[in-house]
């Protein structure tokens, strides 16, 4: 119970921050926010113990019971991780903002209620067991972070990239719950361990590989995968405590996870091992590939997120491959999803260091661009060497945790080549060919990220202010990191025991059961093994390609600038959805009613003569049909006459006349037709109308009364004719077809004994269904009233006084 | 300068009797001939309105010193208690009651609830009829 209540403690603290801010202005509001990550970072560290070997803890809230929707905290080996890292570098986050927001100029009380809007959705996703309140968290991290980049909403770009970010990962998340929805139709349940335990008859469901694809698009938007990596970049306008924590070491994870906590389900489908495998490589070269194109520093860093994200995402789809293989082979795969996962704890500290240092060299210099950067080694010497040691992580040097995982990457990847399922003989190959690729290029972005801020000739006109070194404060959170990145790289075993194996197990729960089965131990030194001859060749190739970088770096000015990733977003957004899909609208929606009418009756003429056609419910029978009489036959002459010379009358009294003329016809063929009640209202009321219809034509405005015979139009006419077919066609059938007797015989036998009464059709009006005459007197009296209020009450031309 | 009317206004004096009493008639025999409420109503508008057309819209209004507004609220009203009626006595919306009845003069006689209910139709067609004309015909 409490462990649930756990998630929602930093949207609850959310709620008391304003009036931190509002009443405490002396204390920056940033030192109450920190209580909550620590809190919440030493809660789930007394859960490591028991978590490192192999037990799993649950807690549940039941939510809406009848539909099996509940909110579960679910630690195992992988959600304990993830939440470890969300609280710990959330904590490290508002410590260093506390320094980077300034308390006297920023609407700080917003700040801290996004993130920790933020962070509560973000635990909820990575301890969801329940698919539906995990689709939930999974929204509340887009809302909160679209919230978050547009923090500064008063500038252009913020407010671009926040709707940007949104409707990507707002999209993949709509078609994740599609999956979800699937999921549980075929599981009949919303747990994931419970899916997982079925997850053989799962595979063989029809729409197994559909949910499969949703999920993964899901998991894609959210994770910057290619080519919804877009809305990352563009992110970059949040503020820098936003960057680091969430766009690249925690939601951007999200996705990262979603795809770990299902492998079990789809390991068994080629297609998941192929779209994530294939695209995390994709997006791993293309990320590093852009990388170094970039000129804002964060810009790179983006680019570097996005591709070591994909390196992650090729991991785990190496890592599902485990489960198609045995024996000898499968030792090398069990690599893939540890190197996953120590990756994802590597990437977290390096790249939360490099963006507070990307943050403070902007907010010491004024300055993000990296061509008016440099030499700022002499003057910020404890940046510069947080930022050498993210960089040399990142791009995989030792003693640095980079190059550990770095070196398992490339071990999982060696060993895609020998994979003989799936096509894997034939395209196999090419996983560590673009993996050594994207390798070299990260060494250059790695590099030129720190070199050419840091180093070379100081450009002081070029900056916005004089730069100096940051305050200890903001220093604290960078340096933490750096240090756990050394950390990690002389003792990898130890965090592998605690944090990885456990998790690695949630991945493979096929492969093992407990954490001491994975039986993989990580060394710096591991002898001379192809991997370490392919790090050997990214160092030289990336040196020497990094020293030449001015020469070749104009490739990038070939690629078309029109034929962008963004472009097609711009278009699809802005281009076809709102002046396209105008355009197309306007072309329909005219306005005019005579449009939307001749719309509504081909509509109704081609559904009903469609299905009398499709149901076969035309049918003629005279059966029981009266004799025509001559009289009739006169009649129905002058009502067609009449008829006529209201439609092609030239003048408009002729046709208020013509329709007088068929009014009385219609009266003529009452009396005809023994209904004396309906002759006498008839009469009456064709007199009264046609002498309405004389009243608004006299009135008609003098300069448009040019007589006029109505214009023939082919479409109008078509539409006429239609009609008057369908209702002829329906009339006929109806006729033609009486299944059931006519209940007037009731009201013959019953209308003196039970009603009192001799006129039948008076009767039925006021006694036997008075009900319907009641609303329509009272429809008269409206329309009365109506009336009286358009004449009487008119508004005066110019508005105001009635 | 106004044309002397005098035939048309005697006339109309003398056939809006004619037709008001028709009206009276076709009304109270709606419930054995053809006839009732609407009918009757319409025509008795079409008599007030022969005396519009005879004399003009403010003489009529000061003879027969009537608001069809009220007219038709007064309608509504009848029409709708009449219904609501029998829901005081326990039975459905709608029960009419009917009987014979000895009464002085008239001798034997159908008295029934429908009637009332069709004088409700009556004074609200008849209020809504003058109504549109009026207002019509009094519009600038």
């Amino acid at each position: 119970m409490f462990q649930v209540l756990c998630i929602f403690i930093p949207i609850l603290a959310a709620l008391f921050m304003p009036f931190f801010f509002k009443k405490v202005r002396s204390i920056h509001t940033g030192w109450f926010v920190l209580i909550v990550p620590l809190f919440l970072v030493t809660f789930y560290a007394t859960f490591v113990p028991l978590i490192s070997k192999g037990e799993t803890v649950i807690a549940q809230l039941d939510w809406i019971p009848s539909l099996g929707i509940s909110f579960v905290s679910y630690l195992d080996g992988l959600s304990l991780l993830f939440s470890l890292l969300i609280s710990g570098i959330g904590a490290l986050v508002v410590l260093y903002s506390i320094y980077y927001l300034d308390r006297t100029v920023e609407q700080l009380h917003n700040f801290y209620i996004y993130l920790l809007m933020f962070m509560t959705a973000m635990l909820g996703v990575v301890q969801s067991d329940n698919m539906i309140t995990l689709y939930l968290f999974w929204e509340l991290t887009s809302i909160s972070s679209f919230l978050l980049i547009g923090y500064w909403f008063n500038r252009d770009k913020s407010r671009f990239g926040a709707l940007k970010s949104t409707i990507i990962t707002v999209g993949g998340g709509m078609l994740m719950l599609g999956g979800f929805v699937l999921l549980s139709i075929m599981g009949e349940t919303f747990s994931i361990r419970e899916l997982i335990e079925q997850a053989p008859e799962l595979a063989t469901n029809d729409t197994f590989v559909i949910a499969l694809i949703l999920i993964l698009l899901g998991a894609f938007t959210k994770s910057a995968q290619f080519p919804f990596y877009i809305w990352l970049p563009d992110a970059m306008e949040a503020p820098t405590p936003v960057s680091a924590y969430l766009h690249s070491a925690t939601m951007v994870k999200a996705g990262i996870y979603l795809v770990a906590r299902f492998t079990p389900i789809f390991a068994l489908s080629e297609v998941w091992v192929w779209l994530v495998a294939g695209i995390g490589l994709l997006t791993l070269f293309w990320g590093s590939f852009f990388a170094v194109k970039q000129t804002d520093l964060k810009g790179i860093l983006a680019f570097s997120t996005v591709s070591q994200l994909g390196l992650i995402m090729s991991l785990l789809g190496v890592s599902a491959i485990a489960y198609h293989v045995n024996g000898a082979q499968d030792t090398v795969f069990k690599y893939a999803a540890f190197a996953a996962i120590f990756h994802l704890i590597n990437h977290a500290t390096f790249k939360g260091s490099l963006f507070m240092i990307a943050g403070i060299v902007d907010h010491e210099t004024g300055t993000r661009d990296i061509r008016k950067l440099g030499g700022l080694m002499g003057l910020m010497p404890i940046s510069f060497t947080v930022a050498l040691i993210g960089s040399f992580s990142m791009a995989g040097l030792p003693p640095f945790n980079g190059f550990l995982s770095k070196e398992m990457f490339l071990t999982a990847m060696l060993s895609v080549a020998e994979f003989d399922l799936f096509n894997f003989t034939t395209w196999g190959v090419l996983f560590p060919i673009i993996a050594w690729i994207a390798s070299v290029f990260t060494f250059i972005y790695s590099f030129y990220f720190v070199f050419r801020t840091f180093t070379g000739k100081i450009k002081l006109e070029a900056l916005p202010k004089k730069p100096h070194e940051a305050p200890v404060g903001m220093l604290i959170s960078p340096v933490i990191l750096a240090s756990l990145v050394i950390a990690i790289f002389f003792i990898p075993n130890v965090i592998a025991d605690t944090f990885v194996k456990p998790a690695v197990v949630a991945i493979q729960p096929f492969l093992y059961t407990n954490p001491e089965q994975v039986d993989i131990h990580v060394s710096a030194w591991h002898g001379f093994t192809p991997e370490l001859f392919m790090t050997l060749g990214i160092i030289v190739v990336g040196l020497v390609l990094f020293m030449i970088l001015a020469k070749w770096q104009k490739i990038y000015d070939a690629f078309p600038a029109k034929l962008t990733l963004n472009n097609l977003y711009d278009f699809i957004v802005y281009e076809f959805s709102d002046k396209w899909m105008n355009r197309l609208s306007k072309t329909y929606m005219t306005g005019s009613i005579r449009g939307y009418l001749s719309y509504m009756f081909t509509g109704i003429a081609i559904i009903v003569i469609g299905t009398l056609f499709i149901k076969d419910g035309f049918k003629v029978s005279f059966l029981g049909a009266s004799p025509i009489r001559p009289s009739q036959v006169l009649l129905i002459l002058v009502l067609v006459i009449g008829t006529i010379t209201t439609v092609f009358a030239k003048s408009r009294i002729t046709s208020i006349v013509a329709l007088g003329a068929v009014g009385y016809t219609v009266s003529l063929f009452f009396v005809m037709f023994n209904a004396p009640d309906l002759a006498l209202t008839q009469l009456v009321i064709e007199t009264i109308s046609v002498a309405l219809f004389l009243l608004a034509f006299y009135h008609l405005p003098k300069f448009r009364k040019a007589e006029e015979r109505t214009r023939f139009r082919f479409g109008r006419a078509f539409v006429s004719i239609a009609v008057g077919v369908m209702v002829t066609l329906v009339a006929l059938s109806a006729h033609s077809q009486k299944y059931i007797e006519s209940i007037a015989q009731y009201y013959k036998d019953t209308v003196y004994t039970l009603a009192g009464g001799g006129n039948i059709v008076n009767v039925i009006l006021v006694d036997y269904r008075g009900f319907d005459t009641l609303f329509e007197i009272t429809v008269l009296a409206i329309a009365g009233m109506a009336i009286y209020g358009m004449i009487k009450l008119r508004m005066s031309k110019k508005g105001g006084k009635l | 300068m106004k044309t002397n009317d005098v035939i048309l206004q005697f006339t109309a004096k003398i056939v809006f009797f004619m037709i008001f009493f028709y009206a009276v008639h076709i009304f109270f025999a709606g419930h054995y001939t053809p006839g009732g409420g609407f009918v009757g109503g319409l025509v008795t508008a079409s008599a007030i309105v022969l005396l519009i057309i005879a004399f003009d819209i403010k003489t009529v209004q000061s003879i027969i010193p009537i608001n069809y507004i009220y007219l038709v609220a007064v309608g509504l009203i009848i029409a709708g208690a009449t219904a609501a009626f029998s829901m005081f006595m326990g039975k459905p919306f709608f029960t009419h009651y009917f009987d014979y009845f000895y009464l002085p003069l008239l001798g034997k006689t159908s008295l029934h609830t429908a009637a009332l209910f069709d004088l409700g139709v009556y004074l609200v067609v008849v209020g809504v009829t003058m109504t549109i004309i009026q207002t019509i015909g009094e519009d600038e």
